[in-house]
Formats: C-alpha cells, structure tokens, sequence
C-alpha cells in the first residue's frame, strides 16, 4: 500500500504531524529508530517521567505528547526501524527493521515524507576532544534518561547554551552536581542578545532559562565565565581540563556548544540548503509549511533550523495540514484556517530565539579550530592541519575533501565533520560558507550490513 | 587575459591530462569547468588502473598508459596512491574458464602477454577469501589501482604549474567558429576564443559536439558504487567476475570497494543521481557469493557518479570529422581512468601535429555512421 504520509522521526514534530494527519482521516506511517515515542527531547518519556531528577514540564509535557500519539487510530508506528535510502522521486522507502524482523526490512511507499528527524549537538573539536572521558552534554543527558546514570569522577561541564544549565541541574538532583562549569560565553554577549528583544513575549522561556542557572548556582557547583582556549589534556585518557588562564584536574569532561540541524538526510536527498548565519549551522530552504525543493518532501522541527520543541510540534501540525491539502483532504482556505493558531503558538515560541542565538552563538574557533593538530574528523582521525592543506592543494569544499583525505567517508558519514570541514576549507580560501558548499552525505543513511542488502527481495522483471 | 591557443571544455581527469601535456610542449591552455574540477566521474570513479580484460582496441592505449602509472609521479609530482597489486578476472565455472583461455590465447595472437592464465591453486594463494566454487581467472600483475580524486587534483596541480589555466564555474552556453577561432560565451557572459577546442566534456560532451555540428550518439549512465566498514585486510588484488559485472578491492584503510556497473538514474541536466535500490542488491548478492566474507560488514556508502557511454562501449577519440580544429576525447564508459594519463598525451599529439601514434582508429568520431561498425570479442568490463 502507499501512504498518504510517512513521517521520519517521532519527536515533538514527528508526533505533531501523526497526529494531526491521522485526525484529518490520512494513512501515517511513523519511522523511528528508538524504541519509544519522545525523540532527543523527550527520549524514553513514558519511563522517565516518574524520575525526579528529570521532573518539569519537559516530562509532562512530553508523556501527554506521547500518550495521545499512541492512543491515536490511523498511525502505523514503527520503532526501532532506520531508513537507510529514500528515492524521492518514487516515494519509495527503504527500511531496517528491529533485530530480530526478517533481514532486509523492506521498503514502504509514501506520497508524501516528512523529515521530523530533529537536532544534533554541535560538535565542540576542541584539542584531546578524542580522548576518553570526554563527552557530549548530550550523551550524558542520554545516559541520565535511558539508564539513571551519572558520569563518575570529578565532573566538569563546559560550553554554552540552555541544554548545558538544564544538564546541570538534572545531574545536581540526581546528586551529581558538577565540580566546575566553563562557561564560554563572551562577555559582552548578553548585551548584544538583549538588543534582539523578544524578551517579553519570550518571558516564560526566559524565566525558565534562569531558574535553571540560579538552581545550578545553588547546588554549589563553580562557575568560570568567558572561558577561551579550552583543551582536554591526559595520555591515553583524560586527566586535566585547561584553558587560557586556568585548569583543573577532572575524570569527565562534559562539552557543549547547542544543537545544529540534523540534516543529514535532506542534504544526501541534494535538497536545497543555506547557511544560517545567526545559528552558524546549514538549514534546508523551505517555504511556509516545510515543503522542501523536492517534491514529495517536507521537513519540520529542529532539522528545518533550532527553534525547541514546542516551535517544533507546531512545525509538525503546519506540515500535516499541507499533506492533507495536497492529499485532497483539505481545501487551501480550510487549511490556512487550521494553520492560524498553530502560526500563532510557533511566534510565540521563537520570539526568544533570535537572543539566544545572539547569546549563545559558538566562538569561530568552535567551528574551525585553531590548532591544526586538532582531529576534525574522528572516524579517518583526519586534523585541522590536513583539512587546511587539502584547501591549499586546491580541495574547493567539503565534498572534495572527503574525496581526497576520506574526511566525512567513515562510518558517521560526516554527521560531526562536516561543518568543521567546510568552515575550515572557507577559512584557508577566504570564501564564505555559502561558496564552500554543504557536505553532500551518501546512502545508506544509516549502516546495513552487505548481507542485509544482499537479502532484499528480487527485482521483479516484468 | 590574452587569449589561450587551446580551450578545454571539461575539468576533469581527462581534461586536465590534456591540458598538462599541451601545456609540456608548451601551448597556452584554459580549461573550462562548469562546476569544479572532478566533480563527477572523476571523483567517482573505482580508481582502477587496469589493462584486464581490456576492449581489443584499448589494449595498446592501456598498456602505454600503464607504463605512464608505474612512473606517474615523474608526470605530476606526486604518486596519485597508485599501488600495482595486480587484477585478477575469475571464472565461477569451467564455461567461464574457456572464454578466459580464449581470451589470453587472443591476446597471445596479437603479441600480447600481460594477461596470464592461472588454475585453482594459484588463484587461491592470490586470493584466499574468495568463493571455493571459483575455478580459475586472468591475472594482470602490473595492474592496480589509484586514488582517484587525488589523481584528479594532481594533474590540475601540474597543469597550473606550467601555467594553464582552469577556469571553474565557467559553464559553455554557446560555440561557434569564425575567422580561425572558437568562439566561447559562458553563461556568467564571459568570454573565450582560442584556434584550437579540446571537448572533454565527460557525460556533457555529445552537447558540445551537436554544437559544433557533429552528432555523435552519446548516453550517459550513474554507476553505483558501495563502500564498506573497514576490515581486516583479505584481498589485495581488485577482483572481477567472467560472466557478471563487477569490481571489488580493499583499500589502505581496509574498506572493500564494490562496484561494476549496475546504475542508478541521473539527471544530466541537474547533475542529480539517485540509487536503484534494487540494483545495488544486485551488487551486494554479486559481492557475497564471490567473498562471503563480507555478509557481517557494514555498508557506509552507496553513491553514482554520471559518466558519458558510447553504443560500442569504448570511447571517441580523435580529431572532428566535420570541424576545423576540434578534438574529441570523451565517453569513456565507466573505465576511462586508468588510461587518463596517456589520453591527454595523444589529445597534445593531435593538436600539435594533427596525428599520433598510437592507434586510435577504432576511436574516430565519424564511426557511428559506417554501417559495419568492427566490434571486437569484448569481455564484460566493469566501471571504474
């Protein structure tokens, strides 16, 4: 059968979507690659939510998210299953399934697919970033959430943004609180956010936001401010985190510099992308309900630019309702109608984001750093230094580059080089970002094994 | 700029080649790239440097060429990570194995020995992994393989380091001849004119050519590629198959390579590829009853790269049957890149003196129009 709308992703947008594309009497399919409904934000919501050290509105409002979504009729959800290819022009999925499902997957057919596959966290090359021990702010927040687990030894966090204060004071309950926090923020930062304004339609999230500092504060851990230069030191493993001015000895470093898009996908469909300036990250072009420059795809939430999640679940159901139009469901003025509030709630959502951006906007060094022993690309343990001579040897951009040095050709497929990589070729040309061009990733999105593509059914000949 | 003596439409391997030879016996070259340089099947390609199993007529191009890989660093500087680890073609039956000694006794005919027959035994010390149902094969122990993007990049070093030039993002709109001169318009508007045309347009080639007023039936094909996890090393050879397209070799990093020209559909005109799904299971089946090996291993990428084919699978080389100063060097079906480094040289030749000396007949433009075209006992020749 085909659907009237496959959605990859069951997160905020993911979630969103189903739901009001269900309601609108359309079949859904909903393929995700964890075992529960919640995506990144919400990840393993339903069992979570009873944990105090994750209590808030995130659980609460992530477990009513989650609830609906499985109560709904019409949904074909399907966890634990990767999309490894997409042939857009066809419409034509091609899946792998939980363990244990027959090998190969399958494929599913869709008329129209919705990428709600959400953020990554930006990745912070800083120098023995490579070492054991250290960490994304994120894994940690993951091992919190699946497992209950803290890191062990003397903690450090260090970065910028919400996600890093929120960590904080979850792994303050959880009776972990960090030794120290680096804060890299400049100063001089929070000036420039607050001239973004926003600030009183955003002041919910704002009053949040600073709860969650002054709770960090409060659990006694030290705050550094304006840090520079970070480095991770120790042989073999880490023993000592440095910067200009200071250092410290740890056993856990926690690095954290925001999320980007998850754009992996749209950009190995060709999908037309830009660079977002304000959030130093690509996003894809789309019009007003997420429609792509392809024509079966749309995208919605964090992978179409970082707005969080309740921007995100708006994203999701502006997205449903133009699947349902073009489904023939809907009529454009029924659809427009429907859109409005949800329009609404989405501004309000990002009223604060353009402060935040300002506030948190990554140092240039974050995104191509300085030192040229710095590894950028972790699977070919490719350094900044050999990026630079690929550009000097005439590497033009990213694509080149993996060409060349097999940056971004490992297992990740470039999910964490490929914006160094690009940003430093720009910084050794003197060309912009735009003018560098985005990393053009290759199936299969996700790794199946020669076997499991080897079992796919026959081509039928006639 | 003053004008060049000689435009190169096409920045890549192809065309630079020609350029780096033009530019050795001292002719202005500018090279015309509508995106960059490598962009497309020279990026893409496998990187075999083989003379196997060669069409009749590209043998002696192949072998000359080869001679040029085992000293390619005096041409361009550099090694391009050329390694000869030998090519082995292999017969899964004893059918398989008597058109493989018809072959070598063919080759032998003509005077050539770089294809030697080898039984069971030593096809298993060469390759211990491979399939027990295998019975035999052709082994060429000078063959090998390159890098292919970085041979890319070296030849356009080379060339600029005697002064050509390479123009990117210069995509040709519109040709014409006047007064002894090609004249270029680009879409940007710029302008080029020059006495001589190099059309090493790739898969965009049989457009420069309709251009210029010759017709040539030109297709395009994305050969699949697929790349695996790196494993421990088990193959050094690259392997291909008798009676199935394929090619399969393990790099440096330990990753198998897997490709022999199933396609994906491409788009010429937006330069967009997108994989048969189907097909590539093809590959993999293919793959793994060859080296069952690889059933566990990861697969971390698929990709096709848009190359230029000819009805008689080999390529159009030589000067324009209907246009002053015009040489074709284009459509080499998927295995153009081992004899890249010779090509550029016989494009020099013909622009400087109007003939070579190696025997490009088979290649002439104008052969698509004679009714009786030769077609020679070709084996099936893998892409890349």
């Amino acid at each position: 059968m085909e659907y009237d709308l496959a959605i990859l992703g069951a997160g905020p947008a993911g979630m969103s979507a189903a739901l009001e594309a269900a309601g609108l009497g359309l079949s859904v399919l909903v393929l995700d690659e964890q075992p529960a409904p919640g995506g990144q934000i919400f990840r393993g919501v339903e069992r979570a939510a009873a944990d105090p050290a994750l209590a808030g509105e995130y659980a609460a409002a992530g477990a009513e998210l989650a609830r609906r979504f499985r109560a709904m009729p019409g949904i074909d959800y399907r966890p634990e299953t990767q999309v490894w290819h997409i042939d857009a022009e066809a419409g034509l999925l091609s899946l792998r399934g939980p363990e244990g499902a027959p090998r190969g997957g399958g494929t599913a057919r869709a008329a129209r697919i919705l990428l709600a596959t959400g953020a990554q966290e930006r990745p912070v090359p800083i120098p023995g970033w490579t070492l054991p021990g250290v960490m994304s702010a994120g894994a940690a927040q993951i091992l919190l959430k699946q497992a209950g687990a803290v890191p062990k030894g003397r903690l450090v966090l260090a970065g910028q943004g919400p996600l890093l204060w929120l960590l904080a004071a979850q792994l303050a309950r959880a009776g972990k609180a960090p030794a120290l926090l680096l804060e890299t923020t400049p100063r001089g930062a929070l000036r420039h956010a607050l001239r973004q304004g926003g600030l009183w339609q955003g002041r919910a999230m704002l009053a949040k936001g600073a709860a969650l500092v002054w709770e960090a504060r409060r659990a006694g851990m030290k705050i550094v401010s304006g840090v520079r230069g970070l480095r991770a030191e120790g042989e073999g493993s880490l023993r000592r985190v440095a910067w200009e001015g200071g250092g410290t000895e740890c056993d856990t470093l926690l690095l954290h510099e925001g999320v980007i898009p998850a754009t992996h996908i749209s950009r190995a469909l060709g999908l037309a992308h830009e660079w977002d300036a304000a959030q130093r990250c690509w996003r894809p072009v789309l019009d007003a309900w997420g429609a792509s420059s392809a024509p079966r795809i749309a995208i919605a939430g964090d992978g179409a630019g970082i707005g969080g999640w309740q921007a995100a679940a708006e994203a999701g159901s502006l997205a449903a309702l133009d699947a349902a139009h073009r489904a023939g469901k809907l009529d454009a003025a029924a659809r427009d109608r429907r859109a409005a509030p949800h329009r609404a709630a989405m501004a309000e959502a990002l009223a604060l984001r353009p402060f935040l951006d300002a506030l948190y906007a990554p140092a240039p060094e974050v995104l191509a750093p300085r030192d040229d022993a710095t590894t950028v690309c972790r699977c070919e343990e490719i350094t900044a230094g050999q990026v630079r001579q690929a550009a000097r040897l005439g590497a033009t951009g990213p694509n080149q580059v993996k060409a060349y040095l097999r940056a971004g050709m490992g297992p990740c497929q470039g999910r964490m080089c490929g914006t160094t990589v690009a940003a430093l070729i720009a910084e050794t040309r003197g060309a912009s970002m735009e003018e560098t061009g985005v990393l053009r990733p290759r199936a299969p999105y996700k790794p199946i094994t020669v076997g499991e593509l080897a079992d796919l059914p026959e081509e039928e000949l006639a | 700029m003053s004008n060049p003596d000689v435009l190169v439409i096409g920045g890549g391997l192809h065309g630079l080649s020609a350029a780096l030879h033009l530019a050795r016996r001292g002719r202005r070259v500018r090279v015309l790239e509508k995106e960059v340089a490598g962009a497309h099947a020279s990026g893409f390609s496998a990187g075999g440097v083989r003379t196997l199993g060669r069409h009749p007529a590209e043998v002696p191009l192949a072998l000359a060429a080869l001679d040029l890989w085992h000293g390619i660093a005096a041409l361009v500087g550099e090694n391009c990570g050329f390694q000869a680890t030998g090519q082995i073609k292999v017969a899964e039956d004893a059918a398989e194995l008597a058109v493989l000694e018809r072959r070598v006794a063919g080759m032998r005919a003509q005077g050539h020995a770089h294809e030697e027959l080898i039984g069971p035994e030593a096809l298993r010390r060469w390759l211990p992994a491979l399939a027990p149902h295998c019975v035999g094969g052709i082994l060429c122990r000078r063959d090998g393989f390159a890098e292919p993007y970085r041979t890319t990049l070296a030849f356009r070093r080379a060339a600029l380091a005697l002064a050509a030039e390479v123009v990117e993002g210069a995509r040709v709109t519109a040709l014409e001849r006047h007064g002894g001169l090609w004249h270029l318009r680009c879409a940007d508007g710029a302008r080029h004119a020059a006495p001589v045309l190099v059309n090493a347009a790739g898969a965009w080639a049989g457009r420069v050519a309709r251009a210029a007023g010759e017709d040539i039936p030109l297709g395009f094909n994305a050969f699949m590629m697929m790349l695996t996890a790196p494993m421990a090393p088990f193959v050094a050879p690259v392997v291909g198959a008798t009676g199935r397209p394929i090619s399969f070799k393990q790099s440096a990093s330990g990753q198998v390579m897997i490709g022999g020209g199933h396609k994906g559909v491409a788009d010429l005109s937006t330069g967009r590829v997108t994989l048969d799904v189907e097909r590539l299971a093809f590959s993999a089946r293919t793959a793994l009853e060859l080296f069952p090996i690889l059933a566990e291993t990861r697969m971390v990428h698929a990709w096709a790269g848009i190359e230029g084919v000819l009805p008689d699978d080999i390529p159009v080389i030589g000067r324009s049957a209907v246009a002053e100063g015009l040489v074709h060097a284009f459509g080499f079906c998927g295995h153009g890149f081992a004899i890249a480094p010779l090509i550029g040289g016989i494009v020099a030749d013909l622009v400087v003196s109007g003939g070579t000396s190696h025997p490009i007949a088979a290649f002439a433009p104008d052969r698509f129009g004679r009714a009786a075209a030769e077609a020679g006992a070709a084996l099936p020749q893998p892409a890349g």
